[in-house]
């Protein structure tokens, strides 16, 4: 997997929107680590002039305590990218071993699994994530396990599929009749073959969460003042329509996360080649 | 005489279609593969001859019928671990390009072999993937390497470097050469067929090509629409046919003496599977064919042949 993906990079990786969504992402990553140097504040200090429109000594303006709205959005990186991570490798963990064994072992395990699965898909996901929130009690922690409970269906499908499909291909036939257990057999022959299409899919879910996540924190079900977290300063900026400043910057600051990671995503699957990763490169293999 | 390692016998393996008939693949298939002996299965597509292998290894169900292998009944393979004393027989599968893993290198590939024959409990005798790469005559340092830096001949013969590595007593080869050109099929029918005779085991190799058959095997079974119609030493079923199929694929083979000669064409195609033709199966398309044809299915006779010609 990794020769292919080196060769096949550059050529994908050099249109405008991978750029962009490449760029953007770095951009926030270097926010998250260096954040306490990039801030020009303390993002919790009521010390400025309170709803100071854009100027000098605080760029993007300070919100209704006097809190400086640039190093809250700054300091906002550190909650919502590092969750919105969590949030889908535990997604993809869950869901993904779930789905395995829902499509290697079939049977039970298939119906139990994909009748769960059907049963969270039947409710709109924001809807449910809010009952769920509600219900564990408003913090940060519950609303990961919010998302957690809605989200990780789509990848059991998704890894079910994908694992139907290649669990009788002769390479893991070949396996099985060298007495490799189902486990072996899962971890060796079939995981590593459905892999690359279960990344894009979390890279192109990293945007969701971090909207998902967001949003439960708008609502007030996710994280608690004064924590700079960007869907809570959204919803203060709503209190507050003619100081703009207030709810767009973090929106904005949304919005160019969701953005991106959907661009290195979509690249992401362009590079991989989804029919061939499919099909888990016996096609692409055949031709060259 | 020695027991047989592989009988099968009245095996019938079907395969069910939603609001349909089921597909008799096999219908009644009696047949011994001996140690060391080199048994090659040919028919035309469609007649079963997959089926069969796959039942032998217990990849697939039969409906009726058995298969034991050296006295343990074949249980078909579910979810479950094999049975450790069925991982002696081995198999060899018709597509190269699917029956390596793509990600992992052909040395871990081959070293799973080598663990079956220990995880048997027994005694390793110090055999390396790179050795196994050596004897199917490729170079040790291709155990670094990945499937994809292979050609069809080569994975082929590191499949076979996997299954012997497993020291099977049954090696079983699904069409293992119809998906290589012509200069690799010779080398990896004869191969596979020097390194089982080798190890001492038995061979059941399946082909459409009777010509790279007849080079390999000790014995020949011909298959037609989901029975066995001929069965005899390569010798006497290549020199003195008797069956008309038998005569019939055997017309079909080119010669090198054969120049401009077209073979004669047997009228039709095979018949629908789920709906096999009554009396004797091939009876539609016997060129010899007489009255009661249709009506009587002959069984196969002490001789080692199904027809009614040679009915006692």
């Amino acid at each position: 997997m990794r020769f292919s993906v080196l060769k096949r990079l550059p050529s994908a990786w050099r249109r405008p929107l991978a750029v962009t969504g490449a760029l953007v992402t770095v951009f926030w990553l270097v926010v998250v680590l260096a954040a306490p140097l990039l801030a020009p504040h303390d993002p919790l200090a009521q010390d400025l002039p309170r709803l100071a429109s854009p100027g000098a000594g605080h760029w993007l303006g300070t919100d209704e305590l006097g809190r400086d709205v640039l190093s809250r959005v700054l300091y906002g990186a550190r909650i919502s990218i590092p969750l919105a991570l969590l949030l889908v490798a535990l997604s993809l963990l869950v869901g993904g071993a779930l789905g395995a064994c829902a499509g290697f072992f079939g049977r039970w395990v298939d119906e139990t699994v994909m009748r769960v699965a059907d049963l969270v898909f039947a409710f709109p996901t924001v809807i449910l994530a809010m009952v769920v929130a509600a219900a564990l009690g408003a913090n940060l922690q519950n609303a990961v396990l919010a998302v957690l409970v809605v989200s990780w269906p789509s990848y059991a499908r998704v890894t079910r599929g994908l694992v139907m499909g290649i669990r009788n291909r002769e390479f893991v036939l070949s396996g099985r009749l060298l007495g490799f257990s189902p486990w072996r057999s899962l971890r060796v022959d079939v995981l590593p073959n459905v892999l690359g299409p279960l990344l894009v899919l979390a890279t192109l879910d990293i945007g969701t969460a971090t909207l998902l996540l967001s949003g439960l924190s708008f609502l007030g079900l996710g994280a608690k003042p004064p924590a700079p977290e960007w869907g809570s300063m959204v919803a203060a900026g709503t209190q507050q329509f003619d100081k703009w400043w207030i709810g767009v910057y973090p929106g904005l600051a949304i919005l160019t996360v969701v953005l991106a990671f959907n661009f290195l995503g979509d690249t992401l699957r362009d590079a991989l080649d989804p029919t061939a990763a499919r099909t888990i490169g016996a096609e692409k293999e055949r031709v060259a | 005489m020695t027991p047989p390692l592989l009988t099968v016998s009245d095996l019938v393996v079907q395969y069910h279609r939603s609001g349909a008939p089921p597909v008799r693949a096999v219908a009644g298939v009696s047949l011994d593969v001996g140690p060391g002996e080199v048994v090659g299965l040919v028919g035309e597509s469609g007649c079963g001859k997959s089926t069969l292998a796959r039942a032998v290894c217990g990849l697939t169900a039969p409906a009726e019928g058995r298969i034991d292998f050296d006295g343990t009944p074949v249980r078909p393979l579910g979810v479950r671990r094999r049975d450790p004393a069925l991982t002696r027989v081995q198999m060899v599968f018709q597509d190269p390009y699917g029956s390596l893993n793509p990600r992992r290198q052909i040395g871990a590939q081959i070293a799973d072999g080598i663990r079956t024959a220990a995880e048997r409990g027994e005694k390793a005798d110090g055999a390396t993937p790179q050795q196994y790469l050596t004897r199917v005559g490729l170079p040790e340092s291709a155990a670094g390497r990945y499937p994809h830096e292979f050609s069809g001949g080569q994975r082929q013969r590191i499949a076979i470097a996997r299954a012997l590595a497993a020291r099977p007593r049954l090696l079983v080869g699904d069409e293992p050469i119809s998906a290589l050109d012509a200069s690799a099929q010779a080398q990896v029918a004869t191969l596979m067929r020097s390194l089982a005779v080798e190890s001492g085991a038995g061979l059941l190799f399946i082909s459409h090509d009777l010509s790279v058959v007849r080079l390999i095997a000790d014995r020949i079974a011909v298959m037609y629409l989901g029975r066995i119609v001929e069965t005899g030493p390569t010798a006497e079923v290549w020199d003195a046919p008797r069956h008309p199929y038998t005569k019939a694929l055997l017309a079909a083979v080119p010669r090198a003496d054969g120049a401009g000669v077209l073979p004669t064409e047997l009228p039709g195609d095979v018949p629908d599977p789920a709906a096999p033709p009554g009396g004797c199966r091939f009876h539609p398309r016997c060129p010899v064919a007489f009255d009661g044809c249709d009506r009587e299915e002959p069984q196969l006779i002490a001789g080692g042949v199904a027809c009614r010609l040679y009915a006692a």
